[in-house]
């Protein structure tokens, strides 16, 4: 019995319209990327070939997707089935933000059309990150539809199939382990590769490994900042109890990240920089603040049961996990010395990015209203065996 | 298979005289670097080591026709640590009219001892194209028709090789209007195999490779189907240009000393006729002196001299037909946009996004209960 149930309401609610709209927009946009190129709708260049269609849309967008691997690693890995009412939400904000990175991607390749060959082993170069990356969010992506298979057999009422399903869904729910693990960390070799020319603040050898830390620390936020908003938006109880516990793992793992960080830092003789006065330095205090609030937040047992901190500490713990992408790959990124390269994002660059969104809120609202995601939902749980 | 035997390091040192002055490990470098150029492991480089200072030496025969001894100067000047001294006493070179000891009747007469000695032992070499029109008249040597000299030195020849754009399809003398009836070398040896190594000159070491080749395995290299070797023509040199990414790009020269040409972007446009001429040039280059030391490197359009119908044929100027790349309709801009920065657009939008999500940020939490109790007794009016 999985507890899980689609939550009644209508679909076109006023918020709902404001999202489509927003996506619309951005279909308007890509159409235009498509038609005019790459350079018709945004900044970026020769010095800035990865601007936030990369580092937002895929970057953090796969981060927040980590929410189905963390708490599939807490569940299945760890064994601590207390977290089970949480997964099924956690899968679906790891399959919208995994799947609609996969297809951003394509936004941004410029020759896109030859986005096949990567599926054609004869052209593979089997040194390349990117490479890795690319297959394993592909398979990442197949593997969490499958995971989330069953949430549709429920609502169609196919429990024959879904009987079987779950006699194999181990292997994938394994594979849904490792595949996060390989990418995150490479998502974070990427940058290593750049070498120096990202700054001493954030390039270091340890990048992977901090990729995927604070990969696992944003999927641990989702869970809290998603269930909160549920909450509140639509109507739905709040587990409470389960949130503290999660957010005790949010706040282990982002104490981890932050010996990890700033070890790093001092071993490298690189945390001078971080009082240079510019605007790397802010950002990197920026980012730093925002790794440490949410532990300042979480620190004690009583605050953990505080649906508000939890939901500030999520809130930073997101934020900061974006930031710390963004400083990697474009504030700390410069491309050569002395040149006059220059990046920010424009207007119809950053609607886009502001449409995938729109349309990840959207998927989450279609979903949890028609599919039996959320759990003890308010509507009646639909009986099953 | 060729394995490290103690006693070919001890043969080699005893013939460190006989590689006139070389030092054991340049010599070993050269066979190396030679083993490497026709793609064969590094521990052949012995059995080619071997075979280059053995005291039986390969006799050469080298046969000058209607050529302008390009092909013999830019073999002396290889500068790979003295090599002529070393392709001198690594293989006996019984004949040469620049370069034989002896001259006139003397050098003739030697000329046919070695052809009767070493017969089906030696390499035959020509350089220059064969006078066919008025009964071969043109070009004489001993008071006979170069075409005679090569058939005859051709019948006990263990190889042949046609040095040169003028051995191996003609080169100049062929050029319209042909005055001289010229032709390639293998048009007089049709029964025979002839390996052919254009170029005006040809580079030297794909010369070397393949006697280096037949003198250590008794074999000659993968040939295309004009007879080259495809160790060094069977790409184009478009393919590993070092300014294809020019090409590519659209950045093009269009006269001599433009911005363009300056800066080093591709010679497409004046002519260049990489696209259409198979050779190794790019990758091996010319005259032993570092990176860009070939032709194109050194901002001339390849003209296609080691190309039948190309070199001495098409204008300089005139434009490259590409063979499997065609540039694209449009090109990119030649000067790349480096950017904008910030606008008061995109920076609105930035904030307004940012005070959005902490409006909004700011406006759940104050909804949110300190307990859990009222938090979801809270509604909202989005959800209408």
């Amino acid at each position: 019995m999985s507890g899980h149930a689609p939550i009644a309401g209508r679909l076109l609610t006023k918020p709902f319209i404001v999202l489509a709209l927003l996506f619309m927009l951005a279909v308007a946009i890509l159409l235009a990327r498509f038609i005019f190129g790459l350079g018709a709708v945004t900044n970026i260049n020769d010095g800035y070939p990865w601007g936030i269609w990369i580092v937002i849309d895929v970057m953090i967008g796969t981060a927040i997707g980590c929410a189905g691997y963390a708490v599939a690693l807490l569940v299945y890995l760890f064994n601590r089935g207390e977290y089970h009412p949480l997964i099924r939400s956690a899968l679906m904000a790891g399959l919208f933000g995994y799947t609609l990175a996969g297809i951003a991607v394509i936004f941004d390749l410029g020759r896109y059309w030859q986005f096949y060959t990567l599926l054609l082993p004869w052209y593979v170069q089997l040194n390349s990150v990117m490479l890795e990356v690319a297959w394993c969010v592909m398979a990442y992506v197949v593997v969490l539809w499958i995971e989330f298979t069953p949430t549709f057999l429920e609502r169609l009422g196919w429990h024959n199939i879904r009987e079987k399903l779950s006699k194999v869904l181990f292997f994938f729910i394994a594979l849904g382990i490792l595949l996060p693990t390989m990418h995150q960390s490479s998502l974070g070799t990427m940058a290593v590769v750049a070498g120096h020319q990202i700054s001493p603040l954030w390039q270091t050898q340890m990048l992977p490994a901090l990729f995927l830390i604070s990969a696992l620390l944003m999927g641990y936020a989702i869970v809290p900042f998603e269930a909160i908003l549920a909450a509140l938006g639509l109507h739905q109880p709040l587990e409470t109890p389960l949130l503290a516990k999660i957010s005790a793992v949010a706040l282990a793992v982002a104490l981890f990240f932050l010996a990890l960080r700033f070890g790093d830092l001092i071993w490298r003789d690189a945390l001078g920089l971080a009082l240079a006065g510019d605007i790397q330095a802010l950002m990197f205090w920026v980012e730093s603040a925002l790794f440490i609030v949410p532990v300042l937040l979480l620190a004690t047992r009583t605050m953990r049961t505080n649906p508000r901190l939890i939901f500030l500490a999520a809130i930073s713990l997101l934020l900061a996990g974006s930031l710390y992408r963004i400083n990697t790959y474009i504030i700390g990124y410069q491309p050569t010395a002395g040149a006059t390269w220059s990046y920010f994002p424009s207007v119809t660059e950053i609607m886009v990015t502001v449409g995938i969104f729109a349309l990840e809120v959207m998927l989450y609202l279609l979903f949890v209203k028609y599919l039996p995601v959320l759990h003890g939902a308010a509507a009646p749980p639909r009986a099953r065996t | 298979m060729a394995t490290i035997k103690p006693q070919a390091d001890t043969h080699l040192d005893e013939f460190v005289g006989s590689l006139g002055g070389v030092s054991r490990r340049s010599f070993l470098k050269f066979c190396a670097g030679v083993a490497a150029t026709i793609g064969l492991p590094a521990g052949m480089a012995w059995r080619i080591a071997e075979a280059a200072s053995s005291p039986h030496r390969l006799p050469v025969i080298w046969l000058s026709a209607q050529e302008c001894t390009g092909c013999t100067e830019s073999l002396l000047r290889s500068t790979h640590p003295t090599l002529e001294q070393l392709i001198l006493d690594a293989i006996s070179l019984d004949y040469h009219e620049t370069l034989s000891a002896g001259a006139g009747h003397q050098a003739e007469a030697y000329k046919q001892h070695s052809l009767q000695e070493n017969k089906g032992k030696y390499v035959l070499v020509v350089d220059g194209s064969i006078p066919l029109k008025d009964g071969g008249i043109y070009c004489k040597v001993a008071n006979r028709p170069i075409v005679d000299h090569v058939r005859e030195a051709a019948e006990g020849a263990a190889a042949i090789i046609a040095i040169g754009s003028c051995a191996s399809w003609g080169g100049i003398p062929s050029s319209s209007p042909n005055p001289t009836g010229a032709t390639r070398v293998s048009e007089v040896l049709k029964d025979r195999a002839v390996v052919n190594i254009p170029g005006c000159p040809p580079n030297p070491y794909n010369f070397l490779t393949t006697v280096l080749q037949f003198l250590a395995f008794n074999s000659l290299p993968e040939l295309d189907s004009k007879n080259r070797p495809k160790f060094a023509y069977d790409r184009l040199i478009h393919e590993n240009c070092e300014r294809r990414p020019h090409f590519d790009a659209g950045r093009f020269a269009v006269t001599f000393g433009d911005e363009g040409h300056r800066q080093g972007w591709c010679l497409y446009k004046l002519g260049c006729k990489g696209p259409e001429t198979y050779a190794n040039c790019p990758s091996i280059l010319f005259g032993d002196v570092g990176s860009g030391a070939w032709p194109v490197g050194c901002g001339h359009p390849c003209f296609g001299c080691s190309e039948e119908g190309i070199g001495f044929t098409k204008s300089i100027h005139q434009l490259a037909q590409l063979r499997n790349v065609t540039p694209p309709a449009a090109y990119p801009n030649i000067s790349e946009p480096v950017g904008q920065g910030i606008t008061p657009g995109s920076a609105a939008l930035v904030a307004g996004i940012t005070g959005v999500v902490l409006g909004a940020g700011a406006v759940a939490t104050s909804r949110l209960g300190s307990s859990s109790d009222n938090a979801s007794a809270d509604s909202n009016d989005e959800h209408d």
